[in-house]
């Protein structure tokens, strides 16, 4: 690595220094615009006790789900799992913690972490479960609570195209939550179809500049669809 | 006859007006986006990060990349944009969203919502409900009358851990339409051939029923 050039070659290099215990951010939405190698990289490893923020846990053997099958989360911080046995199960029995979060916070979490916001108030959940033990303000005569907001040891992400320097753009809403990912990690590490050359994206079109990524690395991707719906031609 | 789920999404479809922006959810609500009317234009909005999304794919059309909330392939309609889904809770929790339809467990008569947990039995989680309900003024839900064992899902209060209180004013199930206000349900239309003596019988919530109950037509 030289200057700005965020590439690395290997996916050991892009995930070295994850240890057991710690805290790990990932885009995605489902199974789409998930870090896919990253994920099967941190299960090569071996990694446990891992928390991970991501909106979901992918599916029974796809994406985060494979951190399943040898137990290496610890807890998860997501919105929805229902597509998920094994996680379902896990979670059931105790082996797996899990604190279900709002979309639109967990969004915000990860956003307001990157940004260096520690909190934020939101009327989304009030008078909840999720709302209890939380701090309760009223402005205009509306309750909103406090959340916190999350920043990761890691955060893993997923971009289409990016240049050396790890100035990125998304494909479609394979985007979701990875801009906010990529902004809350410690060490951010993006991969990516294509890796271009600086000055061939428009950098008007940029998605996540390259100041949020550390490790920038091009791999090959399987993008299984989850619930494929069609019509007639 | 109850209604069917295409049914159901074609009665919601009649809520759109010209213009509106609107969020559907998982299930039932997705379907909506296939039944718009003729000479309205509504921009759908999916919490992923999609406003302005199209029908399903054709098999040549099918991208990886591109789903909605629902985590099914779609398509983009002409004008959309896609955004994070920070951007995308910004526009529902900021109010920006014209309508919003969501399925649930329950729904009672105060207006509160149980759509995303049953303690200790099915783990699912609330995903962007609680967000849409907390940032939305309209508010469709739509479900089942009752469950499979023929529990009634309109309630006097609701007995699982809500998504959102004292929130939603509309409820479409496979057999009527029904509006909350002043803490109690109030039948508005019923499924073809369904009597308004079978709603009484599966609505456990108190229920206002007026003189004429028209019949859904199709």
């Amino acid at each position: 690595m030289a200057g700005f050039d965020k590439v690395v070659n290997t996916y050991e290099e892009a995930m070295a220094g994850l240890e057991d215990g710690m805290t790990v951010i990932s885009g995605g939405f489902g199974i789409c615009g998930i870090p896919e190698n990253l994920i099967k990289e941190i299960k090569k490893m071996g990694t446990k006790e891992l928390t991970i923020v991501s909106n979901n846990c992918g599916c029974d053997g796809l994406g985060l789900g494979i951190l399943l099958d040898d137990r290496q989360i610890k807890k998860m911080v997501s919105s929805y799992v229902g597509e998920n046995k094994l996680f379902e199960e896990q979670l059931l029995s105790g082996v797996l913690e899990v604190e279900l979060t709002p979309q639109g916070t967990l969004a915000e979490k990860m956003r307001a972490g990157g940004a260096g916001i520690p909190a934020f108030y939101t009327a989304t959940g009030y008078g909840t479960d999720i709302a209890k033990g939380k701090d309760v303000r009223e402005f205009n005569g509306r309750k909103y609570i406090l959340e916190e907001s999350v920043v990761g040891d890691f955060a893993i992400v997923k971009a289409w195209k990016a240049d050396r320097y790890g100035n990125a753009i998304y494909r479609h809403t394979a985007q979701n939550f990875n801009p906010m990912a990529a902004t809350a990690g410690k060490i951010t590490v993006m991969e990516v179809e294509e890796i271009v050359e600086p000055g061939e994206l428009d950098p008007a079109q940029i998605h996540t500049p390259g100041i949020y990524v550390d490790r920038l690395i091009q791999g090959t991707f399987e993008k299984r669809i989850e619930i494929r719906t069609v019509r007639e031609g | 006859m109850a209604l069917s789920r295409d049914q159901m999404a074609i009665r919601i479809a009649r809520e759109l007006q010209d213009g509106y922006y609107v969020n559907l959810g998982i299930g039932i609500p997705t379907l909506v986006a296939n039944h718009v009317p003729e000479g309205i234009e509504v921009m759908l909005q999916s919490e992923n990060g999609l406003l302005g999304m199209g029908p399903y794919p054709t098999e040549d059309e099918v991208d990886a990349d591109l789903i909605n909330a629902g985590k099914q392939t779609v398509t983009t309609a002409k004008g959309a944009s896609i955004f994070s889904s920070a951007e995308s809770f910004a526009m529902i929790r900021g109010g920006h969203v014209d309508l919003t339809v969501l399925g649930a467990f329950e729904v009672d008569a105060q207006g509160s919502i149980a759509s995303w947990m049953i303690p200790g039995k099915l783990i699912k989680g609330m995903g962007g409900a609680m967000d849409l309900v907390a940032g939305a003024d309209n508010i469709i839900v739509t479900m089942t009358h009752a469950d499979k064992y023929g529990n009634s899902k309109l309630l006097p209060e609701c007995t699982l851990p809500l998504t959102g209180a004292d929130c939603i004013k509309q409820v479409l199930t496979d057999l009527a339409y029904l509006e909350i206000y002043d803490g109690k349900f109030h039948l508005v239309e019923r499924a073809p051939g369904v009597s308004v003596e079978e709603i009484i019988e599966k609505t456990a919530g108190e229920l206002v029923v007026p003189d004429h109950v028209p019949e859904m037509e199709f």
